[in-house]
């Protein structure tokens, strides 16, 4: 059992979303930043879909009712288990009674925490994800409170961590370091109406540094740049879009839908950022500044396929620096 | 000459999805009739994981991984071409609907944009047989196809922040019902107390593509 002691109302549970329920308008939803939610799960050696927080609004803090192996993963945030600072990308066991705190991050926007077991919330249409949108999934359809108690489901396996916990080095994960200078470098293949943007349009779309405005949040984020207009005006029918589906309204200005786009959209697709770079977006901030770059489809796969085997590694590596019984 | 829906576009959306898009300068019910036909073909296929048909329109979710998109693409190519449309196991439903006065803000608005009387609207909205041809946007909201053309309007330049469940809306040639809350651009002519959406519930929406749809009038002002 958790009990929640400080946190703002956008901190949720999530997991890798839910499938299946598209063509009734229900949204994927989950974790913003799905691999390090995954690598966090890893860490436990918990399934990858189980349940765990999302944390983007800060300080907050938690108190363990009981003996509980919990990962902390994602943002760069200083972090505190029973006031000893604890490193990211690391798991440990708490003993009942500690309270782990964590604070704004140095790097990125959005915190991980798993727990052994998962977060036993009742699976909503397949899944334990807070769709915040749609008000259902995770604690009641919505984000944590001050004083709300989550338990925990019993670990399939019983994992045995050393005192000091075990660590993960994500570089390989993340596909090397952060690039300096903060500028987030995203992987786009064209979408539908890509070619019916003017030359001007598609070149600017490329060249801007654009910017990550106030309107950002788990539904998608606007960015701020030149305009972006269509060669003549455009009329589409409603289609349906996902994560990653970057669209330009009549203001010119892009939309990035993420994990709880709406299941279907009706503005021009200039480009959408592949699936493996939408991590990136999870941990950019307002004012964040971001560049597109085209690839091809065979790149796209590849680099997904990258990210599967960087996270099979690492649970493999953890398995073997736990003793599990 | 070929048209567009004889030989669809056929897009990516990321490395794991493809939009065919078929759609020509009007809604056609026999394209939407090859989408749902196209829909269940293709759920049966190794590596697909959804379909979400829209408008003259059908995405293809997979996983990349499991099939690569470029077969992916044929696959669904040729699918179009080869699939017929039958039976489409539509059902029939009749959803009773208040019109007017509170719960139908803008009815008499709509009547006065068609140069019609408010029973005249409410005789041709409950005349007309409705296919939801396609769910989405949001949990359990129908796009309905099939409303009489003179009871097409533009949607209102600026959007309500608030159209309360239930309500029953068209917008431009598109008829719908409010699954839940939320902001819309479309005019509100009555309400229904079916309840199109629950989580809950299995399955959680109320119709799917394909169901056929007919409004009856509980109450006309």
């Amino acid at each position: 059992m958790l009990e929640i002691l400080s946190t703002g109302g956008v901190n949720c549970v999530q997991d890798l979303g839910r499938t299946g329920y598209l063509d009734v308008g229900v949204g994927r939803s989950g974790a913003m930043d799905r691999p390090a939610l995954e690598a966090a799960n890893g860490l436990l050696g918990n399934d990858a879909n189980a349940a765990g927080l999302e944390i983007s609004l800060f300080p907050f803090r938690l108190r363990f009712a009981a003996d509980a192996a919990f990962a902390l993963t994602g943002a760069d945030c200083p972090a505190s288990l029973d006031g000893r600072p604890l490193p990211g990308w690391w798991a440990k066991r708490a003993k009942a009674g500690d309270v782990l705190k964590l604070d704004l991050p140095r790097d990125g926007v959005r915190a991980y925490l798993a727990f052994a077991g998962g977060i036993d919330v009742p699976p909503v249409l397949g899944s334990r994800a807070t769709d915040l949108k749609s008000g259902f999934g995770g604690l009641d359809g919505r984000g944590l409170k001050r004083g709300d108690r989550l338990s925990l489901c019993e670990p399939a396996v019983r994992i045995c961590l050393p005192d000091g916990g075990i660590g993960f080095d994500p570089t390989e994960l993340r596909g090397g370091l952060p690039p300096a200078g903060g500028l987030v470098r995203l992987r786009i293949l064209p979408s539908a109406e890509f070619a019916l943007f003017t030359a001007e349009a598609r070149q600017r779309f490329f060249a801007t540094e654009w910017t990550v405005t106030n309107d950002a949040n788990r539904m998608g984020y606007r960015l701020a740049g030149p305009e972006l207009a269509l060669s003549r005006p455009l009329e589409l029918f409603s289609h349906g879009i996902v994560p990653g589906t970057v669209q330009v309204p009549p203001s010119g200005q892009p939309i990035i839908q993420l994990a709880e786009a709406n299941t279907c959209g009706g503005y021009p697709k200039i480009a959408n950022v592949v699936e493996a770079d939408l991590w990136k977006l999870a941990q950019a901030p307002v004012g964040a500044r971001l560049r597109f770059e085209e690839v091809s489809l065979e790149a796209a796969v590849t680099a997904i396929a990258r990210e599967r085997a960087a996270l099979a590694d690492m649970k493999a590596l953890a398995a073997l620096a736990r003793r599990d019984t | 000459m070929t048209s567009k829906n004889d030989n669809p576009q056929i897009s990516t959306e990321g490395a794991g999805a493809l939009l065919l898009d078929a759609a020509e300068a009007t809604f056609s019910a026999a394209v939407q009739e090859r989408v749902w036909a196209v829909a269940a073909a293709m759920r049966s296929l190794e590596g697909v994981q959804q379909t979400v048909p829209g408008m003259n329109n059908l995405m293809v979710v997979f996983d990349p991984l499991a099939a690569a998109p470029e077969t992916m693409r044929q696959a669904l190519a040729s699918c179009w071409r080869q699939t017929v449309p039958g039976a489409t196991g539509g059902r029939e439903f009749e959803i009773p609907v208040r019109y007017g006065g509170m719960e139908g803000e803008d009815l008499e608005v709509l009547a006065r944009h068609a140069d019609l009387t408010v029973q005249e609207v409410v005789a041709l909205h409950t005349g007309a047989s409705y296919s939801v041809a396609a769910v989405g946007a949001m949990p359990g909201f129908v796009y309905l196809s099939g409303l009489d053309p003179r009871l097409a309007m533009p949607r209102r330049a600026v959007p309500r922040m608030r159209v309360g469940i239930g309500s029953v809306i068209i917008g431009g040639s598109q008829a719908g019902i409010m699954p839940v809350t939320a902001p819309s651009g479309w005019h509100i002519i009555g309400r229904t107390d079916v309840v199109l959406f629950d989580a809950f519930r299995e399955p959680p929406a109320a119709f799917r593509p394909g169901d056929h749809i007919r409004f009856r009038a509980e109450q006309v002002p």
